[in-house]
Parts: structure tokens; C-alpha cells; sequence
């Protein structure tokens, strides 16, 4: 019996190794573009590429500041709302089109939710709002082996606050290409 | 291979015993409340805790006692009690407390009807000097016993998440927010700790694999395993009242999705077919039906099923939201958190009157759970910009917060009767 539950116990943990193993890394990113703001304002964004953009990895147009839509890695949503909104939606295109021409690149989308609602059921909405992301990308031009998904529900909120300026923060999809 | 495997659980499983103080705040008070005097028990002086005072303390916060003070008289055997001496209470309780040179605490309680002068109860327990708080919530359930014709919680267990910074502990600790032994200490979230029906396992939610993973774990040997790792989300995990199944939520079809699998990984099993989100299932007491949230219907509402599937019936309409559905231990009702767009409120509904009752008033009142006699409802709140737990009688008249030293506390839930 003992030893039943020690071999399920370990099957099932190989199994997650293998399902929860990482993509290789392809190219080394600038840290400038995992720290992309909100609201990217292009002029502002323009102003830093100089600075931050390596020589060698300007050839990736995603590691390019200057360019506005594949430098924004957030789409924001409303409460309880799981639809890519309008103003997000050249961003997540822009993503599924450079995954479409970069077969290598793999990406995993992140849903987050604000605090309200239980846990459990934001957990169930940040998948769905990871889910509509990567559908997104895919329409674009990604490959759907290229996206992974995954739901932190309220576990991992950007602002801290009971008001919706933190909140508003927190109702995001992510788009993470890896360390 | 299986050594490193067992030695990092060992490692995470490492057990703190914390004797954090709480700060108690008890409001308000039931309709009929008995006035009991719990005369400080002869050699209490020499503990570490004073046995009579968590007593008192059980029973205050149980909303149906109202404790008067001895003032000076001391009786600590039957033959000193002079009933006429105790017109203002209906029940008095004596006690006497030894320390043997072995170190262990030989402890004599009695309780009598002060109206009918008799005695009612009595007991005489040895014990090890840790387990002092132990023996008293044990003579408070008995007195609660005697006095409601309720089975007392007070030597119940609870279980919660403390997180402090980036760790996140897993926490049982007795129904009073004390003795907290930490099960389980990650750098990553903890989420919906549940207990089997035996208080002998918790299962939980954990985010250490990078996704949500549902873990089974034994609190009295410590090991624990993968119930659940598939693509996608885990969570959710409530156990069948006959332990031989759990209920879990999978995002692995795509949308949150309800399943039964056995506590051993095996036989799952799906049983809601929706692509809406499906989530925080709840046996009834007789495993038969399950309470679940559901936003099918445009926003998050609580419905019920049959286990072995079918129809579901929706059974919220009030406010914009309900949420987070715990059956009542008579099955009679259940507790959820009800929202109007603004606060989150704790509140019961009647399957027969279908009457919904608003038990808090905060406003920021989340992850409702019965305790196993039903008289309260453990839950999570905030004071002082930290997450807390309290408590409310099922009647909404008495409301207790328990507020401790260090960190935010979520994801409360109270365990089973211990048998």
C-alpha cells in the first residue's frame, strides 16, 4: 500500500516536471522590455530606446523600445470582464503576428484578477482572460504550441490598495516571453 | 531518485509551533444568555495558562454564556460550594489543578446547576503541561453541552494561510486563533485549504509548480502528495463527506470545469459540461448534492447539483454577486458571501424558505465556513489594513474578531468534530 502511494505519488510529480518544464530560452532580453509600463507612451519609450537596446539584439523588433505595441506586454480588463478590450487589441495582435513570423518564440500569457470576488472564482476568471489572450494571438499569426497559459487569479496582484486605482492595475493578462 | 523526492517534502513540511497572541474583540450577544461562574481552579496559578480564563473565554465567545466573576469566593470542592452564595448565576463551574513532579497536570473540574442545586457534570483529566488549553476548550464543549443540547466546538481545529512578506504558511491552530502549528511554508501563494472529513488530511492549493497544483497532505505523518497537476489549474478541492472522494476544479478542457477524483489521484471523473467558470464545490451532508458557483448565467451565482450530475438549480438572485457556498452541517441551508457590486458580506440562505439572511456589515468579508455544530461561521475580514479572522453566530447577534501579532491571514475554513 505504502509503496503504491509513494510510486503514484512520484508518477504524478514526473508527470507535472514534464508538463511545468520550461521552454529553452532562444536570445537574452534587454531588462528594460520585462518592465514595460501600463500606459506606454510612445514618446516616452522612444526617449529610453537608445539606452537600454543592446546593438545585438536590435535585429529582434521585440526587444525594440521604439516599438510601441511589441514593447507593451499587459492587456487591462474590466471588472469581471474577460474579452480583450478594444484599446488592447493591436498590442496582442502585434504579439500574435511577431510569433507568427518567429517560430522559436514562445510566450506564456498570465491572467490576474483584482481582489474582489473569491479567490477561487478569480483563479477560474484569470484563465479565461489568459485563454482570450492567447485566441487572440493565435488569430493573429501565432502557432497555439508557441502560447502556454496560465491563471495567478488575485495571488499575485501588481498594486497593493483597496481602490480601484490598484485594482485597475491588477485586472491584466501578461504577456511573458521568459527570463 | 525517491529519497531527494521524500527529503525536499520533509523540507517544506517543517513544523513551527508559533504562540502568537491574538487581540479577541467580542460584540454584541445571544437573545437568552446563561450567566456561569468559573471560579479560578486551585493551583492554576502555577501554569502557564490559566485554565478557568480560557473557559470563560470559550464560552463568552460562543455568544450563549455570559461569564460573571467570582469576586473573592473560591470554592475548589463540592462540599465548599454554598449555592446560596451564587444567586446570580445559573451555573458555576470549580476546579482544582496538580502538578505532579513528572510534569504532568492532573486537572478536577465540576459543574453544577446553581437552581436546581445539584451537580451536573464532572471530570478528571491528566495530561501533559502543553496540552492545558487543550483541557480547558475540552470542559468548556462540556459545559456548552449541558447547558445548549449542542455539541461544543471549542476543541475543534481551524486552518488558514498566513502570509508575511513573500511566505505563505499554512496554518492549523485551535478554533481560538491559538497553538498555530505551521503545515506547510512556501515563498508562493497557498490557496483553499480543505479539511477531510476525519481531520486527518488537509488538501490545498499551492502555486510553487508554477500553476495552480492541488496537494493532499496527512497532518500526522507530515507526507504529502500531487493530487492533481494537470495543464491549467488545480484547485478548489472539497472532500466527499465519506472521504472517499474529493471534488476538484480543472482548467485543462479549457474553462474551470468540476471533477471527482479519488483522494489517491485516481478515477477522475468530470462532472459539470458548461463553458462557463464552475468552481468552490461543497458536499452536502449526506454526499448527495453539491453547491458550486457558477457565472452561466452572466454573473457569479451559487447553484446545486446531484453529485452523479444533471440539472442545476440556481439558487441566488439577490445582490449583483454570490460566491464561495459551504453547506450548513444539518444541510438545511448554506453560507456563501453575497455582494452588491460594493461590499462583501457574509450571509446564510434556507433551501426551504429561500430566505437569504446579511449575518456581517463590514463590507470586506470573504471565505465563509460553518463550524461543525453550525451555531458559528469562521471568516476572513480585515482590521487594521491586515487580513484577520473572525467569527459570527448563525443568528448574526454575536461577532468576534481574532486579530494576530504578524500577517495578513486568508482562506480561513473550520475543521470537523475530532472523534
Amino acid at each position: 500500500m505504502m509503496k503504491k502511494l509513494i510510486m503514484s505519488v512520484l508518477l504524478v510529480n514526473l508527470l507535472a516536471a514534464c508538463a511545468s518544464e520550461k521552454p529553452k530560452e532562444v536570445a537574452p532580453e534587454p531588462a528594460a522590455s520585462s518592465t514595460a509600463a501600463p500606459a506606454v507612451a510612445p514618446a516616452a519609450a522612444q526617449e529610453a530606446a537608445p539606452a537600454v537596446a543592446p546593438a545585438a539584439a536590435v535585429a529582434d523588433e521585440l526587444n525594440d523600445a521604439g516599438n510601441a505595441l511589441l514593447s507593451a506586454r499587459s492587456a487591462y480588463f474590466p471588472f469581471d470582464v474577460d474579452v480583450v478590450q478594444a484599446a488592447d487589441k493591436p498590442m496582442v495582435q502585434a504579439h500574435g503576428e511577431y510569433l507568427g513570423k518567429h517560430a522559436e518564440r514562445k510566450v506564456t500569457v498570465e491572467g490576474n484578477c483584482d481582489e474582489r470576488g473569491s479567490s477561487e472564482y478569480n483563479l477560474g476568471l484569470g484563465n479565461r482572460r489568459a485563454n482570450n489572450v492567447k485566441k487572440m494571438l493565435v488569430l493573429s499569426g501565432a502557432k497555439a504550441a508557441q502560447v502556454k497559459t496560465v491563471s495567478f487569479g488575485e495571488e499575485k496582484p501588481k498594486a497593493i490598495g483597496h481602490d480601484e486605482a490598484a485594482w485597475s492595475q491588477n485586472r491584466r493578462a501578461d504577456l511573458n516571453y521568459g527570463k | 531518485m525517491i529519497l531527494r523526492f521524500l527529503s525536499s517534502v520533509i523540507l517544506l513540511c517543517v513544523v513551527m509551533s508559533a504562540h502568537a497572541t491574538l487581540n479577541i474583540e467580542i460584540v454584541g450577544a445571544g437573545e437568552h444568555q446563561i450567566p456561569i461562574s468559573i471560579v479560578p481552579f486551585s493551583g492554576e496559578g502555577k501554569l502557564a495558562q490559566s485554565i478557568s480564563a480560557v473557559i470563560a473565554s470559550d464560552l463568552k465567545r460562543s455568544g450563549l454564556f455570559r461569564p460573571v466573576d467570582a469576586a473573592g469566593r473560591a470554592p475548589h470542592e463540592p462540599q465548599d460550594v454554598k449555592f446560596a452564595d451564587w444567586a446570580g448565576v445559573d451555573a458555576l463551574a470549580i476546579g482544582s489543578v496538580v502538578v505532579g513532579e513528572d510534569g504532568r497536570v492532573d486537572v478536577k473540574f465540576r459543574l453544577f446547576d446553581t437552581l436546581k442545586q445539584t451537580e451536573l457534570t464532572g471530570q478528571a483529566v491528566s495530561a501533559k503541561s502543553d496540552q492545558i488549553r487543550a483541557i480547558a476548550h475540552h470542559i468548556a464543549d462540556m459545559i456548552y453541552e449541558k447547558f445548549t443540547g449542542d455539541a461544543g466546538v471549542f476543541s475543534t481545529r481551524i486552518a488558514y494561510i498566513n502570509r508575511e512578506g513573500k511566505t505563505n504558511r499554512l496554518v492549523v491552530a485551535d478554533s481560538d486563533g491559538y497553538g498555530e502549528q505551521t503545515v506547510l511554508s512556501l515563498n508562493d501563494s497557498i490557496m483553499s485549504p480543505a479539511w477531510s472529513p476525519d481531520g486527518s488530511h488537509l488538501a490545498y492549493v499551492t502555486f510553487e509548480q508554477g500553476h495552480a497544483v492541488t496537494y493532499v497532505q496527512s497532518l500526522l505523518m507530515r507526507q504529502r502528495m500531487v493530487l492533481a497537476a494537470f495543464p491549467g489549474s488545480n484547485s478548489a478541492p472539497a472532500w466527499s463527506p465519506d472521504g472517499k472522494q474529493l471534488a476538484i476544479v480543472l482548467t485543462r478542457d479549457g474553462s474551470s470545469q468540476i471533477y471527482l477524483i479519488r483522494p489517491d489521484g485516481t478515477n477522475l471523473k468530470r462532472i459539470t459540461f458548461s463553458d462557463a467558470i464552475d468552481t468552490e464545490p461543497s458536499f452536502s451532508p449526506d454526499g448527495q448534492f453539491l453547491l458550486f458557483t457558477s457565472d452561466r448565467g452572466g454573473s457569479a451565482q451559487i447553484y446545486r447539483m446531484p453529485v452523479d450530475g444533471g440539472y442545476a438549480e440556481r439558487l441566488t438572485f439577490e445582490g449583483t454577486n454570490n460566491f464561495s457556498p459551504r453547506y450548513s452541517p444539518d444541510g438545511k441551508g448554506f453560507v456563501f458571501m453575497h455582494s452588491d457590486g460594493k461590499q462583501f458580506l457574509i450571509a446564510t440562505q434556507d433551501f426551504q424558505t429561500r430566505q437569504m439572511q446579511i449575518l456581517t456589515d463590514v463590507g470586506w468579508e470573504k471565505k465563509p465556513s460553518f463550524a461543525p455544530n453550525g451555531k458559528l461561521v469562521l471568516f476572513a475580514t480585515e482590521a487594521q489594513g491586515r487580513g484577520i479572522l473572525a467569527t459570527v453566530s448563525s443568528d448574526g447577534r454575536v461577532k468576534q474578531k481574532m486579530i494576530p501579532q504578524h500577517g495578513d491571514i486568508r482562506e480561513p475554513t473550520w475543521g470537523p468534530f475530532l472523534k
